[in-house]
């Protein structure tokens, strides 16, 4: 299959620190790629210069075929990007935003205001179609966004951290609109530091931290790295910790791992739910009264700790370069 | 929420334009869309003009009488004087709106719209600093109104006039491109504001525009009749016929018109490329 997007090798300092790290990366045509990652593990720059906003201090990347060195101006004419916050002017209205957007791709005044028009309807923002952008929600300031990226009706779309701060209603709804995107036909890349959504929109997931890719893949595959199927104990006395364990270390394959405050027992398995049966069995025939039981598919959250060594929220505070942009700016963007 | 259907990628066409005329449509496009901002900020507009109509009355009645120029005090003669330095340090004002404004740009995200959209690179600054020239022409207007009304009179005749007002709008025009390269590096519209008065008070105090310079200690008088505000302020002065011209022996006190267009052109020159090259390079 054709690739929309490709890049190698792309490297970006800030000052000292190595935003990105050698990063390469490719989306076949039609796909959606995930990058996901915690915030400051260099997400955002890697989509900032495979839009053309930043020059790769290495590498090289090509986005719809066009170079993003040498033709960046082949490459914004097939791109809509998405940033991480609403990128419309407050004080034009959701039509004078996106008919300026529409001229600025360089559509006659008139193509500029049809193709408006249509997309406040296609956007369920006709009503507020007349009114500026200041007074929106969140939700509705992300759809105008959307729209916007949406004027020439890019092949190839970029979109930053698309839900952030949308409650879950407006971030289902967001969902709906990105997979008819997908279904339509165009290429995809998407940032995200919420597992669920990689998991539900990706076709395939770059995992970064530090500025690389530290593992890629299907959800699925990325999922059987770290194993299989875990069974999770939660018993009802602390003293019957070491009873459990017993238990569990004899039926199981692989270390028993315990969280004492939470009297929890983690172990991987196999065998599913004949299994289950047995354990629960055995911990019957001990005497040992339990709280919970079940068995566990891995998650993507699983996967992040296991790649990482941390979940997948926590926070680099040495990649300061970054986190300045990902987190000043909603601050600001909520005050106003 | 329908499906937005998503068909091939030459759907709406696009106009081919390039170069100068690509640019000449993007910057059009960005000043009007600067200039409805504006008219939803109605309490900017109010500010704009009301200001230089507060300087004017203030200084015609608190300095005027007080004040020798061409070797009398009457105060209606000040007034006079007084009002081509008001209209030239209002349009230098304007720069300060100019680089608070880009500078706020800047820090939203709507910029990387712009950037990433294929349109010409100098376009989002140029149609700011021409939304900013437009507001300036109709502060001109009620300003030349206000002045009438305290005495201030045009004896050269309308043509004279007309090129006076050019090389004032041309001043401010190459300012609003100083307040462009300032809001892109101080990057906070906040540190735009206040730094941008730093350099202005100097600028139109150190001049001919409020007293005369031929009144200064030798060196200040050097810096005033050199600078590039003094031209402007004497080339006007001269053009509108108004008292005050300046008799000096420097260069662009005796060619002010030549002297005023010179400076601006550099100013603009010099300012528009390293803003635009900033505003290409910029990371934030």
């Amino acid at each position: 299959m054709p690739v929309a997007i490709h890049a190698e090798g792309l490297v970006k300092h800030f000052g000292d620190v190595r935003a990105v790290d050698g990063v390469g990366l490719d989306v076949p045509r039609g796909s959606v790629l995930g990058l996901l990652g915690p915030n400051g593990a260099g997400k955002t720059t890697i989509v900032r210069m495979l839009t053309t906003l930043l020059r790769p201090d290495a590498g090289r990347a090509e986005v719809a075929g066009f170079d993003v060195l040498k033709d960046p101006d082949g490459v914004r004419r097939s791109i809509g990007l998405s940033g991480q916050f609403a990128a419309v002017d407050d004080y034009l209205t959701g039509r004078e935003n996106l008919q300026m957007v529409g001229q600025l791709y360089q559509l006659s005044a008139r193509d500029a205001k049809a193709r408006a028009k249509e997309l406040l309807e296609r956007f369920d923002l006709a009503k507020a179609a007349d009114r500026t952008a200041k007074t929106y929600s969140g939700g509705m300031r992300r759809r105008l966004d959307l729209a916007a990226t949406l004027v020439i009706r890019p092949p190839v779309m970029v979109m930053d951290e698309p839900t952030t701060g949308l409650d879950p209603r407006n971030r289902l709804a967001l969902w709906g609109v990105i997979q008819d995107l997908v279904k339509s036909g165009t290429t995809l890349l998407l940032t995200t530091q919420y597992l669920e959504e990689a998991d539900h929109l990706a076709h395939e997931i770059c995992v970064i931290d530090h500025g690389r890719v530290i593992a890629r893949g299907t959800s699925d595959h990325l999922k059987s790295q770290i194993g299989r199927e875990r069974v999770e104990v939660v018993v009802h006395r602390r003293d019957d910790i070491a009873g459990a364990r017993e238990v569990l270390t004899a039926r199981a394959r692989g270390e028993v791992t315990i969280d004492d405050h939470m009297r929890r027992l983690t172990v991987p398995v196999t065998g599913g739910a004949r299994l289950l049966a047995d354990v629960i069995r055995d911990l019957d025939e001990r005497g040992i009264e339990i709280d919970d039981i079940g068995l566990r598919r891995p998650t993507l959250d699983d996967v992040f700790i296991s790649l990482t060594g941390r979940a997948a929220e926590a926070d680099e505070p040495g990649d300061a370069a970054e986190n300045d942009q990902t987190e000043d700016q909603p601050v600001k963007e909520t005050v106003k | 929420m329908t499906a937005p259907t998503v068909p091939s990628a030459s759907a709406p066409a696009a106009l081919r334009t390039t170069g100068v005329g690509r640019s000449v449509r993007d910057s059009l496009v960005i000043t009007k869309c600067n200039l409805i901002r504006v008219t939803r900020v109605p309490g900017m507009i109010i500010f704009m003009l009301v200001q230089p109509v507060l300087f004017v009355v203030m200084f015609s009645y608190v300095f005027g009488g007080s004040m020798q120029i061409g070797g009398t005090t009457d105060s209606s003669v000040y007034r006079e004087f007084l009002m081509v330095g008001i209209f030239a340090q209002t349009v230098i004002f304007a720069t300060v709106a100019t680089s608070a404004g880009i500078a706020d740009d800047m820090r939203k995200g709507l910029v990387d719209r712009f950037r990433a959209l294929p349109m010409a690179r100098g376009a989002v600054l140029t149609g700011r600093t021409l939304a900013d020239l437009v507001q300036m022409m109709v502060t001109m207007v009620v300003l030349a109104t206000v002045g009438s009304l305290v005495g201030w009179r045009i004896h050269e005749g309308a043509l004279k006039a007309a090129a006076a007002f050019g090389l004032l709008l041309l001043l401010g025009y190459a300012f609003t491109w100083v307040g462009a390269l300032t809001g892109m590096l101080v990057g906070s519209p906040e540190a735009a504001s206040s730094g941008g008065m730093m350099w202005i008070i100097p600028v139109t105090f150190i001049s001919n525009a409020f007293v005369d310079p031929g009144q200064m200690t030798p060196w200040l008088r050097h810096v005033a009749d050199w600078n590039p505000f003094s031209a402007t302020v004497q080339a006007c002065r001269e053009l509108f016929g108004n008292p005050g011209v300046r008799t000096s022996d420097v260069w662009p006190m005796e060619h002010a018109v030549e002297a005023s267009l010179l400076y601006s052109i550099v100013i603009i020159a010099i300012c528009r490329t390293l803003a635009v090259r900033k505003y290409r390079n910029a990371t934030s």
